[in-house]
């Protein structure tokens, strides 16, 4: 009983044991804001893989792809029995994206992944996230004003018209500059009727001068305007190929020098032109096309939104010669497949190696696809982990330290209860108890803490920019509307209970000394 | 040490028998120190016995070792040589927790510097030894008792006025009556004082020795005073005076 009183009245009394609770306190804090909101991206972070992804991805070993992709989906639909919820073909190849800005020639090396958009929305793991990814299906925020709301409605299907406004900017756009052209071709005949000189501005001629001569020119490769036929043709009317490009490619975010804000700016918009090159199928021959941007796409993780560029499935076979000239079959060189339950992943998987053949397909979870990254990822944590976990190893050493002060100040009354016939146990049990009363307080009011500011980030965040005058989360950096966090209840106890024991370890020693005192010599002691 | 720890009733009748038994006893007790390589010695050969119900006061000048002599009967230090005897039953050599019940049940112990806990109010200290003697529960069950007994003792020593103050709020005799409180609290057979008075003025002194002559005569403790103040010293039943270790005996008004 005199253990506890004293142990309750020394906490009360010694004010200085403060100072190792708030230590562990804020030791505690941290790592629990810290672990929420690294698992808050990293959940984030998975749910945008996945989202791209979808749950099992069947990939051939080659770049030409395979054939018959009905007769393939087939053989996975009775592998996969009833697990299978969708799939979706598709061709991936690398390619080259070319536009040009502010009259200098701009390339980016991109993913090219020809799609059909409703069955690559089917496959997405969370309905209508692939379709979410898309700009025009995205409201627009800048510093939590809303610029612009959404262009298309949510029940809209994803496909590849252009929105009103896209394709009327589109039409000005080409009018501008089919006027600008018959302007400079006038002033040439004009000024140099017989001057063969080249002129420099035919290096970055709008693409998208759709004159018989114009096209010859710049893309003479390109079998795809072989095949037009030679009517007349709407010169604002897209290209037959048509793309979501990652926003990474064509937008790029600066700070506004004026008001300090961070902006994006992008560069290409959809109803825009741009470039593609990328390689045929069977023997690889540069082929290269014209295709209009329909829409921007951005998934938030970077990188995807630098690196891919969706294509028109067909457009995509045709231009790379993936269409079997007699069956009108196109090749396809991955299957994207939604389950029904994901947990179930990895049966699927095995079911599906055994029954494609194995040298031609690989079978993957998104998981397994992205392993490296998301073990990074995990490593990261866990290293992490370990570095805070050693603040909290700190604020033990400091409760070593003020204990040991504190048994030097109460060696007397340590004497007293000797000689009141305490044992040496009881005196340690004090100071252990001592000990584990203030890992408890402060891991408590550190959970306390940390719970609250991860509840409270947002508002702390926007306090904290304020403060400072710079924004600290920039959600068009992150494309997070806000912080994610993620908070783990085992995580919690895992790191209060090790706080609290650490509190413990820490007063073993001084608790030692406290009962190994002679009590003559302690009472002895001034 | 069943024998040992139960408390014997019959303290009053042995207290008016002229020769009562021996209750404590040192034979041949050596204490010494050691200080470096050297090694000091404190106590050279006590032989003394003390009976039921004495008062017996020991005087010496400072460093004569009559505070060594007293712990060393008290079991708060072991001897270097030599036995200590509780009704004739050496007690020095028990396991370190049959001593540390013992000093719990059967000593009491009254200090120079009152040696109080200064966080605990009046009532929190007195009942420091009954805590320390049960476990938490059976403490808890009990604690109207104990607190009512603690009270009647504080009563006793003239504190009542006091039982929520901290030490630190009373006069010197008024902490010492205290610790004196403390000391009975645990109903012990054997009063061990050191210098009780040492820290007091000359009338609270005489105050707090009225107050341990009160407790000898009329519950028949024993009790082992240790002062340098022969006129105090000479109010007990027996008086021995320490001189560098040995003893030698002065008077004895029994």
């Amino acid at each position: 009983m005199y253990k506890l009183l004293l142990c309750v009245r020394y906490l009360r009394t010694r004010f200085i044991a403060l100072a190792s609770i708030i230590s562990v306190m804020l030791g505690v804090a941290t790592m629990i804001v810290v672990n929420s909101v690294m698992s808050g991206f990293g959940t984030e972070m998975r749910s945008r893989i996945h989202g791209i992804l979808s749950d099992v991805v069947v990939e051939t070993n080659s770049l030409d792809g395979v054939h018959d992709a009905d007769r393939w989906m087939k053989i996975i639909r009775g592998a996969g029995g009833d697990e299978i919820e969708s799939m979706a073909a598709m061709v991936e190849i690398y390619g080259m994206m070319t536009y040009d800005y502010r009259g200098q020639p701009v390339m980016k090396t991109v993913q090219l992944i020809g799609i059909d958009p409703l069955t690559k929305s089917a496959v997405s793991p969370d309905a209508g996230s692939f379709q979410s990814s898309l700009d025009s299906y995205q409201q627009i925020k800048e510093y939590g004003k809303v610029v612009r709301e959404p262009l298309r409605s949510a029940d809209e299907p994803v496909g590849w018209e252009l929105t009103a406004d896209a394709a009327e900017s589109r039409r000005h756009r080409i009018e501008l500059e089919q006027r600008y052209i018959e302007q400079r071709q006038w002033e040439e005949k004009r000024s140099q009727p017989e001057s063969g000189t080249p002129d420099h501005t035919d290096l970055f001629e709008p693409i998208n001068a759709k004159t018989a001569k114009e096209t010859d020119k710049v893309s003479p490769p390109d079998f795809s305007h072989g095949e037009e036929p030679a009517v007349a043709v709407d010169p604002a009317a897209p290209q037959r190929a048509q793309l979501y490009v990652g926003a990474g490619l064509v937008e790029f975010v600066y700070t506004d020098e004026e008001t300090g804000k961070t902006k994006v700016m992008r560069i290409k918009r959809p109803g825009d032109d741009v470039m593609i090159s990328t390689v045929s199928a069977g023997r690889p021959e540069p082929v290269r096309f014209h295709a209009t941007v329909v829409d921007i796409f951005k998934s938030g993780m970077s990188e995807y939104d630098g690196n891919l560029v969706f294509c028109n499935l067909e457009e995509l076979q045709r231009i790379r010669g993936m269409i079997d000239p007699q069956t009108k079959d196109g090749a396809v060189t991955s299957i994207q497949i939604k389950l029904k339950n994901y947990d179930r992943a990895a049966a699927v998987v095995k079911n599906l190696q055994a029954n494609l053949p194995p040298g031609l397909f690989s079978v993957r979870t998104w998981e397994q696809k992205q392993g490296p990254l998301l073990a990074a990822v995990e490593i990261e944590k866990a290293i992490l982990n370990v570095l805070l976990f050693l603040i909290i190893t700190v604020a033990g050493f400091g409760i070593l330290a003020i204990f040991y002060m504190i048994v030097v100040e109460k060696t007397r009354d340590i004497g007293i209860l000797k000689a009141l016939g305490a044992t040496s146990r009881g005196v340690m049990t004090i100071f252990l108890s001592y000990g584990l009363a203030l890992g408890i307080v402060g891991s408590g009011v550190g959970v306390a803490i940390g719970l609250l500011f991860v509840t409270y980030i947002d508002n702390i965040e926007k306090g904290l920019s304020k403060l400072t005058g710079r924004k600290i989360f920039d959600e068009t950096i992150y494309y997070f509307p806000k912080i994610p966090t993620d908070v783990n209840a085992s995580m919690v106890i895992w790191v209060a209970l090790s706080a609290v024991l650490i509190a413990v370890l820490a007063s073993v020693l001084p608790a030692r000394r406290a009962a190994r005192l002679h009590p003559v010599e302690a009472l002895r002691y001034e | 040490m069943p024998d040992l720890l139960s408390l014997e009733p019959t303290r009053r009748i042995m207290q008016t028998t002229p020769i009562a038994p021996v209750h404590l006893a040192s034979i041949a007790l050596e204490k010494s120190y050691r200080k470096g390589d050297l090694q000091i010695p404190v106590l050279r050969g006590v032989e003394i016995k003390i009976r039921r119900g004495e008062f017996l006061s020991i005087v010496g000048q400072s460093g004569s070792g009559k505070s060594t002599l007293l712990h060393v009967m008290g079991l708060l230090d072991s001897p270097s040589v030599g036995e200590v005897l509780l009704d004739g039953d050496r007690i020095d050599d028990l396991p370190q927790k049959t001593r540390d019940e013992l000093r719990n049940r059967v000593f009491g112990f009254v200090f120079q510097f009152y040696h109080l806990l200064p966080e605990l109010t009046v009532l929190e200290n007195v009942l420091a030894p009954l805590m320390i003697r049960h476990s938490m529960l059976s403490y808890w069950k009990r604690r109207r008792e104990f607190r009512l007994a603690a009270e009647e003792i504080l009563e006793k020593v003239g504190l009542t006025h006091r039982l929520k103050h901290k030490p630190n709020e009373l006069s010197g005799g008024e902490m010492q009556r205290a610790a004196i409180a403390r000391a009975l609290v645990a109903k012990p057979e054997i009063l061990l004082a050191d210098e009780p008075t040492g820290n007091l003025d000359a009338g609270t002194g005489h105050e707090i020795l009225g107050l341990l002559r009160h407790l000898n005569e009329q519950e028949g403790l024993t009790i082992v005073m240790v002062t340098h103040d022969e006129s105090l010293a000479r109010s007990a039943h027996r008086l021995v005076r320490l001189t560098e270790g040995r003893l030698e005996l002065l008077s004895d008004a029994a």
